[in-house]
């Protein structure tokens, strides 16, 4: 008798349990779906890629249309790509670095110096200007973080105090005859018609990806970027966070020195510099798409084919060289921007 | 006085949603008086005061009038000189790296049209007005490198000579607690300066926590409380106890409260000879499972003692003691801190205790990313997983992980910070107005769930002015009044009066241990 009570009590305290959660449930909003203005956003600018081959190519099919321009466009921008990528990593931590198309510059001349003049062997010369690079980014964090000074003008200055380096040690002339182990390598050898330097930018871009995307390490950049104070009261040494990443971007950035060199089989001492914007349009366009918001390693690849695709269609349509500024610089402002558009909407501190 | 009043203030009311925060409140400060401002947190003093500055539009059929004139409400701010109002709030608005002739003449900077500037003769006409009030600041000075004292010198003068050029009235001046962080010689010779602006007519408004402070310099004072007028006084004829019992609002008589008892064990944690900014030398201990409370007036210093003791500020001596380990604290850092166990929840939730931008489950899981690992990597869905089931235990809501922090209600990010920090399982948990801005359901959750941590063993230290949540979590609590602990309420003296009434009289009481 008194088993039964208890059983048709707790009966009804399940039933009115589950009248509550019920009820709690129509209370709480619906769960975030992807929707419409979020689907655009992630997608917008492939599908703004592929509007624009289909309207370039309906003035120019024979080129647009055609595997082999895209093979040797996507070989010929790897280095762009990793410059951006080497970028997206200070950015994410708050800190910009100017310097890294200088980096770019001063890896590439330093192997060709080493590799044509000073006869060294390929590999270990590759591994001296990788070193140089992480050197350079030590630099730049020693006065970031142990004077104090922003960023920004800390790798104005170094950027062009490397571009004095690169004069000095080249004696201001273009040295050719790299290594034709690494031409071969980066640029003659084709893996789907497309040169070898795509696809290491390719699997640089996935290594990131992993990096930001899922591992702790990631996080911390990001919270470290976007709340310097409460990633240090949570534990993470800011310092360290930052001075890593910008140590990466140096590195990263001498590796696209390596692309560079291996791409022309030689080193200009002054070509490096015209890689500084596109890179920069390259993050803050790609910090638009897949990961909104964020700066992004996939993002940041598929906006410099974006941007090289327009510069490549516009060549074709027999537009004068000057485009090129036209489209990276205006795409830079376009990109920041949108991104400001993006972040008002959301909620941000 | 025959002469028209130089603000009288009539039926004033203040509506915050369903809050009055100005209930029909009257006030009149007479020519060349000095008028003290009342009351404690909530009190609606600075309520007022920004109704006067044209921040807050008040309720219809309230009046003010300046020299017999009524002015409009709201208050225009950008007219509030030619009104004859003036404020000199406790952030001076100074510039600290202009010099102090430029920073006296800011407003005609900001304004006029000014070609040519001889700044020669700039200095000299600010060297004769610092004369004029018996003041010795040099002109060509930094302002950041002046004394605090200096600096708040400095915005009376301005704000007094900006009255002078702006209105043909002798003006009224408001200062907004100006003198917390002075030491006691520059209280003097603020009040010196109060002296001399009276004598040449104008009238303050003096805004202070401090009894002593308002018995010594004002004429009458004006006692606000809950938003109600309760007294004008004389302050020739009113005690400090009379003060403080209007300020309070009842006769002493200890009831109620005081239900929990300090757990009986030796201590898990010891702070020895803490100095940092403002504060010490503090010494005290906690038991395991104890919830201490540090309190005090604005000012006091207390409120630093959390980020002190985890390293998020330079202390600058003392020793923290915790589970028999012993660490400096000039050296402590968050991450040291947070080895030993230790956490803190500072009060600036979107600034320093988590990103507004960043998903509530990205906040949550931050201190154990290690933990969310798997082989193949840290996951958004193990993050989200792991934050769901934290925020159903902490009761956030709505409990989507994926939302950004700042989309959820101050009480619900509040929960969820805190969940963040019990998770690590802690031996001290150091807080810094844990509720400050927070609903009424959400600061029971808050409460539950710190009692729950206590009751496993964990030691809570909680930074607040918020005495009826002082005396309903703590087992003991500490008063504060300048940088030195005054006052220890434990056990049945621990109510939300008596802990007001310590911190009231706190500054007239001998130190004690």
């Amino acid at each position: 008798m008194m088993t039964d009570q208890t059983q048709a009590t707790e009966a009804r305290i399940a039933a009115l349990e589950h009248r509550l959660a019920q009820f709690e449930g129509r209370l709480a909003p619906p769960a975030p779906r992807t929707t419409g203005t979020e689907w655009a956003e992630r997608f917008g600018l492939i599908v703004a890629w592929g509007l624009m081959i289909l309207v370039l190519g309906y003035f120019k099919p024979d080129q647009m249309f055609a595997w082999n321009s895209y093979a040797s466009m996507f070989g010929s921008q790897a280095m762009i790509v990793v410059l951006a990528l080497a970028l997206i990593i200070p950015l994410t931590t708050g800190d910009f670095d100017l310097s890294v198309a200088s980096t770019m510059g001063l890896a590439a001349m330093t192997l060709a110096v080493l590799n044509v003049q000073q006869g060294w062997g390929i590999t270990e010369t590759i591994l001296v200007v990788l070193l140089i690079g992480a050197v350079v980014g030590a630099v730049n964090a020693i006065f970031v973080l142990w004077f104090g000074i922003h960023s920004l003008i800390v790798t104005l200055g170094t950027g062009y105090f490397i571009n004095g380096l690169v004069l000095w040690i080249s004696k201001s002339a273009t040295v050719a005859g790299v290594s034709p182990g690494l031409v071969k390598v980066v640029i003659l050898t084709r893996f789907l018609g497309i040169p070898l330097a795509f696809w290491f930018a390719a699997v640089l871009a996935v290594v990131i990806w992993y990096a930001f995307q899922h591992t702790a390490l990631g996080r911390r950049l990001l919270f470290v970027g976007r709340g310097r104070e409460v990633a240090r009261l949570s534990g993470v040494n800011v310092t360290y966070v930052r001075a890593g990443a910008l140590m990466a971007s140096g590195t990263i950035s001498a590796l696209a020195g390596v692309l560079f060199a291996g791409i022309f089989g030689s080193a200009d001492p002054s070509a490096s510099l015209s890689f500084l914007l596109p890179a920069f349009a390259a993050a803050f366009l790609g910090s638009t798409t897949l990961y909104p918001g964020r700066f992004n390693a996939p993002g940041a690849f598929v906006a410099v084919f974006f941007l090289s695709t327009g510069i490549m269609g516009l060549n074709f349509l027999g537009a004068p060289g000057f485009v090129k500024n036209l489209f990276y610089g205006g795409g830079l402002v376009v990109a920041v921007s949108i991104s400001q558009l993006i972040r008002k909407r959301r909620p941000m501190d | 006085m025959t002469q028209t009043p130089a603000l009288s203030i009539t039926g004033l009311s203040k509506r915050f949603g369903g809050a009055l925060a100005l209930d029909n409140v009257a006030l009149t400060v007479e020519r060349g008086e000095v008028h003290g401002l009342l009351g404690s947190n909530g009190s609606g003093k600075s309520t007022l005061i920004k109704v006067l500055a044209g921040f807050h539009t008040p309720e219809p059929g309230g009046q003010v009038r300046l020299y017999g004139r009524a002015a409009p409400l709201p208050i225009p701010g950008a007219q509030v000189r030619a009104l004859g109002l003036a404020f000199v709030h406790q952030h001076l608005g100074l510039i600290g790296s202009l010099s102090v002739t430029e920073n006296l003449m800011i407003g005609r900077l900001a304004t006029g049209q000014n070609w040519g500037l001889n700044w020669a003769r700039e200095q000299a006409r600010a060297a004769a007005v610092f004369a004029r009030y018996g003041l010795s600041i040099d002109p060509r000075a930094e302002v950041a490198r002046l004394s605090p004292v200096e600096q708040a010198l400095l915005a009376i003068v301005r704000a007094v000579e900006d009255l002078k050029s702006a209105s043909t009235e002798p003006g009224v001046l408001v200062l907004d607690e100006p003198t917390p962080f002075l030491p006691r010689a520059g209280v003097d010779q603020l009040f010196r300066l109060v002296k001399t602006c009276v004598a040449g007519g104008a009238s303050v408004i003096f805004v202070s926590h401090d009894v002593d402070e308002v018995r010594e310099i004002t004429d009458r004072a004006t006692i606000l409380r809950d938003g109600k007028l309760i007294d004008t006084v004389v302050t020739r004829d009113t005690s400090h106890d009379e003060f403080v019992q209007r300020i309070i609002g009842r006769s002493m008589a200890a009831y109620g409260g005081g239900s929990k008892v300090r757990p009986n064990a030796g201590p898990l944690v010891r702070v020895e000879n803490l100095i940092g900014q403002g504060i010490g030398p503090v010494s005290f201990d906690m038991a395991p499972g104890e919830i201490l409370g540090l309190t005090g007036l604005i000012g006091a210093g207390y409120d630093t003692v959390p980020a002190l003791l985890y390293g998020a500020r330079r202390a600058t001596k003392g020793r923290l003691r915790i589970g028999g380990r012993s660490i400096p604290l000039r050296i402590i850092e968050p991450l040291a801190a947070l080895a030993r166990g230790i956490v803190y929840l500072p009060a600036d939730r979107l600034g320093a205790a988590g990103v507004g931008s960043l998903p509530v489950g990205d906040n949550v899981g931050l201190p154990v990313l290690k933990r969310l690992t798997r082989g193949l990597g840290l996951f958004a869905r193990d993050i989200e997983n792991h934050a769901s089931v934290l925020g159903a235990q902490a009761g956030v809501k709505p409990n989507i992980p994926a939302l950004p922090l700042s989309a959820l209600s101050g009480g619900n990010a509040q929960k969820a910070l805190l969940a963040k920090w019990l998770q690590v399982e802690p031996q001290l948990m150091l807080l810094d107005e844990p509720t400050q801005g927070v609903d009424v359901g959400a600061r029971q959750d808050i409460w539950d769930a710190l009692d729950r941590a206590a009751a496993g063993g964990a030691c809570i230290l909680i930074g607040s002015t918020d005495y009826e949540q002082l005396a309903k979590l703590c087992h003991r609590v500490l008063v504060f009044a300048r940088g030195k602990m005054v006052g220890e309420l434990t056990g049945v003296a621990l109510t939300k009066d008596a802990i007001a009434e310590a911190c009231f009289r706190s500054t007239t009481l001998p130190v004690s241990a």
